[in-house]
């Protein structure tokens, strides 16, 4: 382990596991955190309770597609609704840096009000602390979420099994890429915008039609490659992807393409990786295609026995090769 | 832009070349792939295991980040911790570890690091912070060189005078003659590099035809490009005639670009340089001429290091010049990691280690 903490142990990678499992989860271990679910669930009178928590910190505040209030709603909405739970109540804690402009606060709060509406959960508690002139960038945010699970749905990252179909709902990398280009001043013609969005009736729909899913999981940080490897190893299976599979928009293609980058590890917002017998797949498809988060939906690959704990990628000339965790942040090529 | 890149990656055309390079009558061929971002290229798409056996590829040594000397990196460090400074870096300059330390953690430690994605960014940093020395850590080949040289040529013209560059830029062919007359490896066709050649053009790589008789062929980064290099090496191999071709029509000439070359003239001078793995080489580094010696960091600052020395059991120079393929070495995969890099080819992207251990290939892979 690092003597200090680096910026490395915040990309979602490898770092960001080692971390959590050596620092959190040795000192803090219980039944619940020992799941390592995008949620606790949590027993209580008359069924389960999903519990969450997350922390927004994006520059800039503002980008093509949201901000950081739709950021950390829907952040939260989809941690709990991934969980097999209907989100209902958040929580919302905002860290202001001295000499914001109070109409930036406003625009993230009514994008607040707006996004709580449609994913139809209440904000039902809060608070505010504001830190001196450079000690945080802007606004930084923390929600906490709670939904109740519907009986009968049994999700969990460590629930894959063999024969499972993967499912992406829709384009991979808009969001990081539309972050980047904003961020680096990339100007760049095309349709890029972040895919932000709460994914909990469009997973209502899919759990209505596929109530045996055995795990979903929205790919942020890290990116699809890091989230198949976690699942790989929770659940120990190996995974086969076709490369010619996977839906990116040409844009975001584009732009990995001249920075160097690959879409599979930039992050998501508005996205799901669900594993489900393969017979319920094409039902699946058709009420993803129907709802406007679920348009792109495709099946990505399929679960097996083989290599346990590892992700193949099988590439559109026939060759092979390992899909790796995200080791540290992602960088743009030099030479 | 788009379905040209497309067309490059169609599956249909790449196979009909691997059919064509199968047809060929050669005997075993050793082909060197100069470029990092060639051997990732290689390994994302799994093109070694299209080719026929007797098809070996060997990566070389075209990873700027990878082929900076230890004691430069130490350099790099200890200016970076010179109380006042902003040193701004290409990210994947952080994590390499220096004998003492790394960028990332000198930044930990509260080092002002700023990781930027080009010159630009530095020189706007320099703007916004006019009281103190910003410097630029300058790594890179002829592709990014002609920036650095830019962005040196605009702070004097705006007269930026607290911006300046630690230049470790160099130079590709100087060291493509030195690891050919070190003569520890077999070569029989040279994959040149695609973006540097789209800088330098061809020209420069005649005197591997003329002085060793080895094949060159300057590709591109897709997979046609380079199974189309692979099939003209091997078409030039069995015809006995080699010569520099070019397979990367869409980005290169011969001639290369001028304007960028002029630019590199103006600003930086050929000079020797220390390699990782391949020690110094003369007129393979691009130093900063005294008309812009107000803005060489090297001039403009005391920089004191202890003695360099690489990781202990670390074979990036072994295989920077091709002597080891990386899981050859004793630390790969299991010390050495990607998240936790001992030497620097297991840093970049463009890192024969790296690429190894992030594509690698699955034993199911090769059924």
């Amino acid at each position: 382990m690092e003597e200090r903490i680096l910026m490395a142990h915040g990309s979602g990678g490898k770092l960001s596991h080692e971390l959590i499992t050596q620092c959190f989860a040795s000192k803090l271990d219980n039944q619940w955190l020992s799941r390592m679910d995008d949620a606790a669930v949590i027993d209580c009178a008359g069924g389960q309770l999903a519990f969450t928590t997350d922390s927004y910190v994006v520059t800039p505040l503002f980008f093509p597609g949201g901000d950081i209030g739709k950021l950390a709603v829907c952040g939260t909405v989809n941690d709990l609704a991934v969980s097999g739970a209907v989100p209902q109540y958040l929580s919302l804690s905002f860290i202001l840096e001295e000499g914001l402009l109070i109409a930036d606060l406003e625009r993230v709060i009514d994008s607040i009000q707006r996004t709580a509406a449609e994913a139809n959960v209440a904000i039902v508690t809060g608070d505010t602390k504001v830190v001196p002139h450079g000690k945080a960038d802007g606004i930084f945010i923390n929600t906490s979420g709670i939904g109740r699970v519907l009986p009968d749905i049994k999700v969990s990252g460590s629930n894959v099994r063999a024969g499972d179909a993967i499912i992406i709902s829709g384009n991979v990398g808009d969001h990081g890429m539309t972050i980047m280009a904003q961020r680096e001043g990339l100007r760049f013609d095309g349709d890029l915008a972040s895919d932000c969005a709460p994914l909990n009736a469009l997973i209502a729909d899919m759990l209505d039609v596929c109530p045996q899913m055995h795990c979903m999981r929205d790919p942020t940080r890290g990116g699809v490659a890091t989230t198949l490897n976690e699942i790989a190893a929770q659940s120990g299976v190996g995974m086969l992807i076709g490369d010619d599979t996977i839906p990116v928009r040409p844009s975001v293609r584009a732009l990995c393409d001249m920075l160097g980058l690959d879409p599979l590890y930039v992050a998501n917002e508005g996205k799901l990786l669900a594993f489900a017998p393969a017979d319920a797949a094409e039902s699946l498809l058709g009420v993803m295609h129907a709802s406007k988060y679920g348009r792109d939906a495709a099946v990505i690959g399929t679960v097996t026995a083989d290599n346990p704990g590892q992700v193949v990628l099988r590439t559109k000339l026939g060759t092979s090769r390992i899909l790796a965790m995200l080791a540290g942040d992602i960088l743009p090529r030099i030479c | 832009m788009q379905p040209a890149v497309n067309d490059f990656r169609n599956s249909e055309l790449a196979l009909a070349l691997v059919q064509k390079i199968k047809q060929r009558t050669h005997a075993k061929a050793h082909l060197m792939e100069f470029c990092g971002s060639h051997t990732a290229a290689i390994l994302k798409y799994g093109l070694r295991q299209l080719l026929p056996r007797d098809v070996e590829m060997l990566s070389g040594p075209g990873c700027p980040v990878c082929v900076t000397d230890q004691q430069d990196i130490d350099r790099a460090i200890a200016l970076a911790q010179t109380p006042g400074i902003i040193m701004c870096t290409f990210g994947d300059m952080l994590k390499v570890p220096g004998t003492y330390a790394s960028l990332q953690q000198a930044r930990a430690e509260g080092c002002d690091v700023r990781t930027v994605y080009s010159t630009l960014d530095a020189l706007e940093i320099a703007r916004q912070n006019t009281d103190k020395p910003v410097v630029f850590l300058g790594v890179g080949f002829e592709t990014t060189a002609p920036t650095i040289a830019a962005s040196i040529a605009l702070a004097k013209s705006q007269q930026l005078r607290n911006y300046s560059v630690f230049s470790l830029a160099k130079l590709c062919p100087p060291v493509m003659k030195a690891l050919l007359d070190g003569g520890e490896i077999k070569i029989d066709g040279i994959i040149c590099p695609g973006h540097v050649s789209a800088i330098i053009g061809s020209h420069p790589y005649e005197f591997i035809v003329r002085d060793y008789g080895i094949a060159c062929v300057v590709a591109g980064f897709e997979p046609v490009d380079i199974l189309m290099a692979v099939d003209m090496l091997l078409a030039q191999m069995e015809n006995g005639r080699p010569q520099v071709e070019i397979a990367y029509g869409r980005s290169v000439s011969p001639e290369g670009n001028k304007r960028a070359q002029e630019l590199l003239s103006e600003v930086f001078e050929p000079q020797a340089a220390r390699w990782r793995g391949v020690g110094t080489v003369g007129g393979s580094g691009y130093k900063i001429c005294d008309a812009y010696k107000a803005f060489d960091a090297e001039r403009l600052f005391e920089i004191k290091t202890g003695p360099a020395k690489e990781p202990a059991g670390c074979r990036c120079g072994d295989v920077l010049r091709g002597i080891i393929n990386p899981p050859e070495c004793p630390l790969f995969g299991r010390i050495c990691l990607p998240e936790r890099p001992t030497g620097p080819c297991m840093v970049s992207g463009e890192g024969a280690c790296a690429s190894y251990y992030l594509f690698g290939e699955t034993i199911s892979a090769v059924e």
